[in-house]
This record gives structure tokens, C-alpha cells and sequence, in this order.
């Protein structure tokens, strides 16, 4: 069951060959079995679990439901769920126990889906490697001395070890996309404004989106369905009707534009990994799709501007976090302002606290202007490049990551050389584009993703991509070994 | 752009976190290497591009003026720190 795609559960379930229940249980055993080892689950919700699970049996047994009814998701520990503690993998949170459901967590109830557990991340999802989280690293299923990638890593961990058909992450710099491709799955970062933001604990209001992990591009069309819409209480929330995704899967590719960006392709890429995409990109040009070469002329200045930009709305954001209302609170303080920084000095942990600082620091006085003003300068000729780029082809495409997984311990005193590990991906934020990654091939034994990017609120012309090149290929199918 | 540890120390006060003294050069070491690393947005030419604050450059949407939430404090205090008769309890803040 645990090797079952989520449509292929659907089809189970209606059915009958097995129930939810049956199901979950599976799902829970195999977590209790093997994740120790992982470390992808921070809390589990056994018991809601299998009420949720005979609920959607019995809407079963009446015939009604839809594609997510009585399927087990594991969620990222970074959506609020009511009455179920929410960390955000972060001490500052370790006791939170979420008063409301975002949005998201409602609609994939509303939806039928069976939350398993809450899932390990980054600390308030800042980070390419799960290494920054209060409760540990999370490992990577495909070699548990590498990382899975990061903030999304428990969640990305839990879909490649089959712990759960499918999962949600966040994305603010390459979240879903880079745990995805270090992991070899499936993992969509849709438009900026797609998905709600509502109970979406907050790291960079204008470059935060939620999105699904899955096993196949067909699953992730399933869940982006249920995950997206316009909500009234996330003010930045775009209004705007969500399209049948899985209806457009089908549609040939015959005469799509695929840009291929010099700036990704040249001098320092890896390798291995860029046999994997010449192979990938041949095999989209069998389907019928045109590869172009195309240029991001400001493609260096994505890392650079996304590290002013989100530090500078982190640090406004985690401002919040001050052990008065909610959250951490230091003992004994000495008076308010002790209160202020012993609570956040202890409950934040040290990339965290970098990048509050950093962030702190450009949009202080004297420095705004050379900093922040100028990032969000450089930020729209990052956006004006896609713009006319996506004029002249249909998607752009390029490797998810520089490299494949590394080793846990590799990068973490060295926050520059982390962060460029999101090279591809950042702009991608930036410019509020939606963005996908699939798997495409391994290199080192280990799985490399490729990089789908799309025009504005184009993904289901993404997912027909994907899909499609999941039809001649079958690296989205590959098991870590041990798993199976 | 060299970060010295009272420079940190600044920083550190506006954000009102605490910082050991231990490592005061450590976050000094590692901040100066993320400001020498953004420095590079120096080196383009952005007059006359408008900054972006918001990927879809959309306003900020409106609603009518309506009341629409409910008062929940009680369910909002259940997870504070120190509460007492519907008030947040701090340290003394005027002497």
C-alpha cells in the first residue's frame, strides 16, 4: 500500500479493496517502524488519525468523497492545526499549540485528506538542509548521511521513504523544489497568491507560498487542487478561479517552447548533474517540445537580493516572537527588555538569529537605501528578465539544485556557501513564478532534480509537462534502497 | 562591509536579542561574510527601476468596513505565558 500513489489509493479506496482505516494504520506503522532513523515526524496525531480516517470510511461506504478522501498526507510543522502543537521547528514554538486551522490544514480536511502527523523543518523554515531544526536533522532516505534538503526536509523525507503519499511544504527561496529534487520526488511551489497564506507561520510575506510533495506530477495536480483558492483572510491572496488541473495532464507537447538559460548551463554547473539534464531535456524533445537557448542576464543577483529581501521581512515578522503573548518565555527576567531578549536570544536558534540581524541591519537608518531599496531594484529586473523570456517560450527549465545531497555536517559553518545551494531556485521567488521539480535522473547514486518554471499562474501547463515526461521515464518511481 | 563585535552588539540590541558574549565574534565573522557577499547588488546600475515590494505588484486589497471577527481572547490566552483577568502579565515597565 505504502508504494501506492495517491490516485491509485483513490481507486483503492472507492474500490474497496481496503479501507482508510486500514490504510492509516499502515501509514502510522511504517512511520513507527522507520522513522526513527529519519527523524522526519516532530509530532504524530495517531488517534485523530483513525477518527478522521473512519469518518472519511464512512463517507466512503456512501458513495460520496472526492480524490482525497480517506488518503493519509503528512503536514509541515509550519500550518497552524488547532489544537495540535505547531513548532515551526523552533524552541520558540516547542509549546505552541496552534488556537486555529490555516487554511490549508481546512481545506485539506474539508477535502478528506487524513493528517498523519506534523512534520520536521527548518527553523521557521530558514535553511537548505534541515539541519537548523530545534528537534534535529532530518536525514536524507537515499543515504542517511546526507541531508534532505531544506525548509521542507521532513516532509520531502516522509513522501521518498513512503511514509506518506504525499505531504505539503512551503517554499520561500526553493523549499518544496530543493528537498524535492535532493529526495527524488515530485514538488510544487505554484504562483505567488495561489495558495493561502492564512495560518502559514509567517518567514517572507512577499516570497512565501505552500504547495504539495508527491510522488507523481499526477498527484501533485490532485493536491495543488484541494491546496489552492482565493481565501478572504490572507490579504494577499489572489482572486482568481483554480483550473482543473488534473484535466490538462493529457495535452500533447508537441510545438512547446522550453528555454534552456545560458546562466544555468555554463562553466560552474556539476557534471553529473548536467549529463542528467542534457538526458532529460532530449527526452522532452522526443515529446515534441522545442528547447531554446534563452538568457537571465540578472541571474546572479537573485542570491544576493534574496538575501536582503527576506532577512529584512523575517526580521520584521519574527518581531512578533517577544514572550508576552505566545511562545517562549525566559525565566526570571529582569525587567521588559530582558524579557524581549532572553526569550527570543534563547527560543531562536543561530541561523535564525543571523538572519533577523542581517535583516535588522539593512533596514535600519543610513542603511535602507543602499540595502533594502536597492535589493528591491535588483529584485524587479530579476522579474522583468522572466517577463521577457516567458514571451518568446512556454516554460524555462534547468537543474533544481547545483549538486546533488550532501553530507550533514558539510555546509553549516559556512552560511554563504548553504545559501547557494538555492541558486536556481530563489528567482524563481523573487519574481512570484510558479515553480516545479521533478525527478530526472541520479548522479552519485543520488537523485537530481530538474527545474520547470512557469509563467504566471501557468501551473497546470507545468504539471501536463511533468506529467508527461513521467509517462516515458520512470525515475519519479525509483525506491531509496531499503524502502521498498 | 566588516562587522566589528559592538557593531553586533548594536544590531543585536535593535532586534532585541540576545547575544553570549562567546559569540559575539562568530555572528561577527558570519555577518560580515553575507554583507560582503550582497555587496555585489552594488555593482549594477538600478536608476530608474522602481524597487518591487510585491511580486505581482498588486495593491493591497480592501474589504468594507464591517465587523467580521469574533472576540476570542479566552482561547487566545489559553496557551500564554502569565495571564491574569484577561491581561498579559510583563515585568514592571515603569518604575
Amino acid at each position: 500500500m505504502h508504494n501506492k500513489t495517491v490516485s491509485e489509493l483513490a481507486a483503492g479506496l472507492r474500490a474497496g479493496d481496503f479501507s482508510s482505516e486500514e490504510l492509516t494504520h499502515a501509514m502510522l506503522d511504517r512511520i513507527a517502524a522507520l522513522d526513527g532513523k529519519l527523524n522526519s515526524f516532530i509530532t504524530m496525531t495517531r488517534e485523530p488519525a483513525l477518527a478522521a480516517a473512519r469518518d472519511a470510511d464512512s463517507l466512503l461506504a456512501r458513495g460520496e468523497g472526492g480524490p482525497l478522501t480517506g488518503i493519509p498526507y503528512a503536514h509541515k510543522d509550519i500550518y497552524c492545526t488547532r489544537g495540535v502543537r505547531t513548532s515551526c521547528g523552533s524552541r520558540m514554538l516547542d509549546r505552541f499549540i496552534a488556537p486555529y486551522d490555516a487554511t490549508v490544514t481546512a481545506k485539506l480536511e474539508a477535502a478528506g485528506a487524513v493528517m498523519l502527523g506534523k512534520t520536521n523543518m527548518d527553523e521557521f523554515a530558514m535553511g537548505s538542509s534541515n539541519e537548523t531544526s530545534y528537534y534535529g536533522p532530518v536525514r536524507n532516505p537515499w543515504d542517511q548521511d546526507r541531508v534532505p534538503g531544506g525548509s521542507s526536509g521532513g516532509s520531502a523525507a516522509a513522501v521518498a521513504a513512503r511514509l506518506a503519499p504525499f505531504a505539503t511544504g512551503t517554499d520561500t527561496g526553493g523549499s518544496i523544489r530543493q528537498p524535492a529534487a535532493l529526495c527524488g520526488i515530485t514538488g510544487i511551489k505554484p504562483t505567488y497568491g495561489r495558495v493561502s497564506r492564512y495560518g502559514m507561520i509567517a518567514f517572507a510575506s512577499s516570497l512565501d507560498q505552500g504547495g504539495p510533495f508527491t510522488r507523481s506530477a499526477e498527484d501533485a495536480a490532485l493536491v495543488l487542487g484541494a491546496m489552492a483558492g482565493f481565501d478572504e483572510r490572507d490579504s494577499t491572496s489572489v482572486d482568481r478561479p483554480v483550473d482543473d488541473y488534473v484535466a490538462q495532464l493529457g495535452n500533447g507537447l508537441r510545438g512547446m517552447r522550453i528555454g534552456l538559460p545560458r546562466e544555468y548551463f555554463g562553466e560552474g554547473i556539476n557534471s553529473g548533474v548536467a549529463q542528467v539534464l542534457d538526458a532529460a531535456i532530449e527526452a522532452l524533445r522526443q515529446l515534441g517540445a522545442e528547447p531554446v537557448e534563452v538568457s537571465l542576464p540578472n541571474a546572479a543577483l537573485a542570491v544576493p537580493a534574496y538575501y536582503v529581501v527576506a532577512p529584512a521581512e523575517c526580521s520584521s515578522n519574527l518581531s512578533r516572537y517577544d514572550g508576552v503573548r505566545f511562545g517562549y518565555r525566559c525565566d526570571d527576567p529582569r525587567d521588559l527588555e530582558d524579557l524581549y531578549k532572553r526569550s527570543r536570544g534563547e527560543g531562536f536558534g543561530s541561523e535564525v538569529k543571523r538572519r533577523i540581524m542581517i535583516g535588522t541591519y539593512a533596514l535600519s537608518a543610513g542603511y535602507y537605501d543602499a540595502y533594502y531599496l536597492k535589493a528591491q531594484r535588483a529584485r524587479r529586473l530579476i522579474a522583468d528578465d522572466f517577463r521577457r523570456v516567458l514571451q518568446e517560450v512556454d516554460v524555462i527549465a534547468g537543474p533544481t539544485s547545483p549538486t546533488v545531497a550532501f553530507r550533514l555536517g558539510e555546509k553549516v559553518d559556512d552560511p554563504v556557501t548553504m545559501y547557494l545551494s538555492d541558486i536556481y531556485t530563489i528567482a524563481v521567488n523573487l519574481a512570484g513564478l510558479p515553480g516545479m521539480s521533478i525527478p530526472a535522473g541520479f548522479s552519485e547514486d543520488m537523485p537530481v532534480g530538474m527545474q520547470l518554471i512557469g509563467n504566471y499562474f501557468e501551473e497546470a501547463r507545468l504539471l501536463n509537462l511533468a506529467h508527461q515526461y513521467q509517462q516515458v521515464t520512470d525515475w519519479h518511481l525509483r525506491v531509496p534502497p531499503g524502502l521498498e | 562591509m566588516m562587522l566589528d563585535p559592538s557593531e553586533v552588539e548594536n544590531i543585536a540590541h535593535l532586534a532585541r536579542l540576545s547575544i553570549d558574549a562567546a559569540d559575539r565574534d562568530t555572528y561577527a565573522r558570519n555577518l560580515s561574510a553575507i554583507l560582503a557577499f550582497v555587496e555585489q547588488l552594488n555593482s549594477i546600475d538600478t536608476s530608474g527601476v522602481l524597487p518591487m515590494a510585491h511580486p505581482l505588484d498588486t495593491p493591497q486589497r480592501l474589504r468594507p468596513d464591517e465587523v467580521t471577527e469574533t472576540n476570542q481572547r479566552d482561547q487566545f490566552q489559553a496557551h500564554a505565558p502569565k495571564v491574569e483577568a484577561g491581561l498579559y502579565l510583563v515585568p514592571k515597565v515603569i518604575e
